[in-house]
């Protein structure tokens, strides 16, 4: 996020993008519902009818994947009626000139064909974001999670570049991260391009401060990305691969590729503390201990640095990641040895400067600590570019819309979308384990809206299946006006039963490589069945 | 800067806006402020919170009452400690005998009797005067026993206000009212969440988790402050543990970014997975099709053979590594600079793009 959770309520405009906030970030969700009591505006844009829509002011119900039409129509407007914030445009940011004719066929109208929102809605939601004093864009997976998901976010940020909103309090351009520390994996160089602080790997003074650091020479080829992984595997170029704590088949899009693969390999390692569907995969599986039982630090999504604390010890003979990973590089002829995971943090710190201000004897007294935080005397950063972004201009990206990678035709008549559910996490193997979460979501609901229902002659409860060009999976047919006509919904928390991911496709972001989990197409089939369901 | 406030004669310094009580928190005075969730507005229900103010008849509710420049403020006079004391003796004769406390008996103290211990509230001052009903809820989160009940309407507050859920309200009038959730007294048929918020705030027994009554047991507990592992959002617990097992969770109040606000896995969710049987305990390696339990160190030398030799044979590029975004920040340096320094590759990657 370029500005902080507790900022939100501070916002006078919030545009929520692609994300079902009360339902995967529930208490960021409660910032956004105070702005709103408050007197904010707020501006939804999703395809389905999630919560959030009954509070908004406007509900912005585009067609799936047609965001950034949307988006570049808002620009379009700021910039024909002259609201965009000349003097930020002409200070601190580049290639205005290229935007202003890059949009000018993304006339409202034409947004509207594409988007199915009338045109009229489109004018007011671009007026009052270019006139609110501190607008801020949240957005999550329903940005990212598409074949064009980089060029979703860069239309978002054209628009928060033109109205000046960076470097100011409650305003900005605020993706919300799924998981507990995906931004803590990446900031501290789990990424094939990165070292620790988003340092470049191809940069040879970065490659040899690392190398002195680190007492070995590093290597300077590119990395690959879980994604290209895959197919790497396939052809056979990739042998071996050590997983920690992650159920990747489950977790992936288009599950029964990514199981393929993994069991073509030569030798699969996963780290974890349960036996997933992934680990069955395994040739060892290495026995971890939980966040309950270690020390160390997360990243939230507002680049908070928390310390997590040990409160029980690991069951059996089950180990820290961190120690595993020292006592086997210690065996393969690398000495790494820390007594504390502070030790560690203290690495870190030195290394990666965006987090070099930072110490546990600091999170112990202060609490978190927002990076970039370089020096001990550093508070911290809650909002980001607030001295400008002069030095590094943001440059304008005109990008264009271009429809999912797969359409609804013929044979797969419906478009699948896929997300979260508040009660339950991810691929379930935490929530599952929690007693009486059945009753909250007890099985996998494909939720069909009540025209497709009718047409199909699907009634409520009633067994399915789903099947896309990839895989085909069981589920429960909810019948909910939450789903627009020709969309249907579903989540990826219940593998055992409902494997979903068999159905999502294996177009991604040709950037970023983050599968479209969000788009494909499906048809619905009746069970042919002759015992009853359980009700 | 405006002249401070007087608080029993210290000078503190205070923000235009804050109420005498925010101020008195600086200060290190904490009162009795039972009806009070600085999430919410204030209520001035209590009358715990008096205080007396220099110039003012009366006393006045500090969680209600703005601080002003120059205000003296006493908050611990004796009229007030005997006040107070007798506040607390009148809602002890409301509810059942203090040692039978759902909340006291399990977590820890509540808020109620806690305030009763410090100002010497006896039990017994008053005669006892009819309970509340319990709920006959059974849903498996919330123990809902409004025998213990105040009537401070933090919890439907938080539900309303701030949640804006509106699964429960108080229903009924005068002595008769009490708290219920609608359309039935069922949570699980009402639109709760189960983010457990209304327990978080309930300052005395009525609200508790019942999934940490149904496993603690006797013994000493211990109280862990540390992040919750589910969401990006990173909001604060703390984990509570009994004898080695974890027993249950509470939200962490001083943390900015939740402010003791939790949502349902957080509350409910957040240790049972980790007390499972089937938490993997050992290493395993794969023989024949199957797993037999191995040592750490013949895990350690398998791996190391095996990865050499993908390394040796087919280039260190053969070999790629994924970390967790669920695993710490350490674990996942070390997992990168491991595959980096280790192995010689840079094919690291975590789930972060998803
Ligand atoms: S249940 Fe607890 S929070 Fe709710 S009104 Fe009663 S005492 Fe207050
Ligand atoms: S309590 Fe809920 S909102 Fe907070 S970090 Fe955990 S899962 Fe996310
Ligand atoms: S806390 Fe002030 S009256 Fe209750």
């Amino acid at each position: 996020m370029s500005n902080s959770i507790g900022e939100l309520e501070g916002a006078d405009f919030l545009l929520v993008v692609g994300s079902n906030t009360t339902e995967s970030h529930p208490v960021i969700a409660l910032r956004i519902k105070k702005a709103a009591r408050q007197g904010a505006r707020l501006v939804v844009v999703d395809p389905r009818r999630i919560e959030l829509t009954r509070l908004a002011h406007r509900w912005l119900q585009l067609r799936l994947g047609t965001d950034i039409a949307l988006f570049n129509a808002m620009a379009h407007v700021i910039i024909r009626e002259g609201l965009y914030n000349a003097a930020f445009v002409r200070e601190q940011t580049g290639s205005f000139d290229t935007l202003r004719k890059h949009l000018e066929r993304y006339t409202p109208e034409y947004a509207a064909e594409a988007t199915g929102i009338p045109p009229d809605a489109i004018v007011r939601s671009a007026r009052e974001y270019a006139v609110a004093s501190r607008a801020a864009i949240v957005y999550t997976l329903g940005v990212t999670e598409h074949s064009c998901g980089t060029h979703n976010v860069q239309a978002l940020a054209n628009l928060a570049l033109l109205c000046g909103n960076f470097g100011k309090p409650s305003a900005g351009v605020n993706p919300l991260r799924g998981q507990n520390n995906v931004q803590g994996a990446g900031d501290v160089g789990c990424i094939p391009t990165e070292l620790p602080g988003y340092q470049k790997v191809d940069d040879p003074a970065v490659r040899r401060k690392f190398e002195a650091a680190w007492g070995r020479p590093l290597p300077s080829r590119r990395g690959i990305t879980k994604t290209t992984a895959l197919d790497e595997v396939l052809k056979g170029r990739l042998r071996a691969v050590y997983i920690m704590g992650e159920n990747t088949v489950v977790s992936d899009a288009h599950a029964s590729r990514t199981q393929a693969a993994l069991e073509r390999l030569d030798f699969l390692v996963v780290q974890d503390i349960f036996m997933t569907e992934t680990a069955q995969l395994a040739h060892v599986v290495l026995p971890a201990a939980s966040y309950a039982e270690v020390d160390g630090t997360f990243t939230n999504t507002e680049r908070r640095v928390q310390r997590v604390r040990k409160a029980v010890d690991p069951p059996g003979e089950a180990k820290p990641d961190w120690l595993i990973l020292c006592e086997l590089a210690t065996r393969m002829g690398y000495h790494m040895a820390y007594s504390h995971p502070s030790e560690v943090w203290n690495e870190v710190a030195r290394l990666a400067p965006i987090v070099g201000g930072i110490s546990y004897a600091r999170l112990e007294k202060e609490g978190g600590l927002q990076w970039p935080c370089p020096t001990q005397e550093h508070p911290g950063t809650p909002c980001l570019h607030a001295d400008g972004l002069a030095s590094r201009r943001g440059h304008f990206a005109p990008v264009d819309h271009v429809p999912p990678a797969e359409t609804p035709d013929e044979s797969y008549p419906l478009f699948l979308t896929t997300g979260r559910r508040r009660s339950t996490y991810h691929t379930g193997t935490m929530t599952g384990r929690a007693s009486g979460f059945h009753l909250l979501v007890p099985h996998e609901w494909v939720e069909v809206n009540p025209q497709d229902a009718a047409t199909l002659g699907l009634r409520d409860e009633e067994e399915v299946y789903v099947a896309s060009r990839r895989g085909r999976v069981k589920a429960r047919v909810k019948v909910t006006d939450r789903s627009p006509d020709g969309v249907v919904f579903m989540s990826f928390h219940f593998p055992e039963s409902t494997r979903t991911n068999l159905l999502t496709s294996d177009a991604y972001d040709f950037v970023t490589e983050t599968p479209e989990f969000k788009v494909c197409a499906v048809r619905l089939e009746k069970v042919k069945r002759g015992r009853r369901p359980r009700g | 800067m405006a002249e401070p406030v007087y608080v029993d004669g210290k000078h503190v310094p205070f923000r235009e806006g804050q109420s005498i009580l925010e101020v008195l928190r600086t200060a290190g005075v904490q009162l009795p402020d039972l009806c009070h969730d600085p999430r919410l507005g204030p209520q001035g229900t209590c009358r715990l919170c008096l205080v007396h103010v220099e110039g003012q008849p009366g006393l006045v509710a500090a969680c209600a009452t703005p601080a002003q420049p120059a205000m003296r403020v006493a908050t611990d006079t004796e009229a007030l400690r005997d006040y107070r004391r007798t506040v607390l003796e009148l809602l002890l004769s409301e509810l059942p005998p203090s040692r039978e406390c759902p909340r006291c008996s399990t977590l820890g103290c509540c808020s109620l009797h806690a305030a009763a211990a410090r100002f010497g509230a006896q039990e017994d001052r008053f005669p006892k005067l009819r309970f509340r009903q319990s709920s006959q809820d059974a849903n498996p989160f919330i123990q809902r026993d409004y025998r213990w009940c105040i009537a401070c309407y933090r919890c439907t507050r938080i539900c309303g206000e701030w949640e804006m859920a509106g699964a429960i309200a108080p229903a009924g009038r005068g002595q008769g009212i009490h708290i219920r959730s609608f359309p039935t007294d069922r949570l699980l048929e009402s639109p709760c969440t189960f983010c457990g918020q209304c327990i978080g705030t309930c300052p005395t027994g009525a609200l508790t988790d019942r999934k940490a009554a149904d496993q603690i047991g006797t013994g000493e507990v211990t109280r862990v402050r540390t992040i919750c592992p589910y969401c990006g959002t990173g909001c604060g617990i703390h984990l509570i543990a009994q004898g080695g097992h974890l027993v249950g969770v509470e939200p962490d109040f001083s943390n900015p970014v939740n402010q003791g606000s939790l949502c349902v896995k957080g509350q409910f969710a957040s240790w049972e997975f980790a007390n499972s049987p089937d938490r993997l305990t050992t290493p395993l390696i794969r023989e024949n099709g199957s797993f037999r339990q191995a040592t750490w160190e013949e895990a350690y030398q398998l791996i190391a053979t095996r990865l050499s030799e993908v390394r040796d044979t087919c280039g260190p590029d053969a070999i790629a590594l994924w970390s967790s975004a669920r695993a710490t920040n350490e674990a996942n340096y070390l997992m990168q600079k491991f595959a980096r320094v280790v192995v010689g590759t840079n094919n690291i990657d975590n789930c972060a793009r998803t």
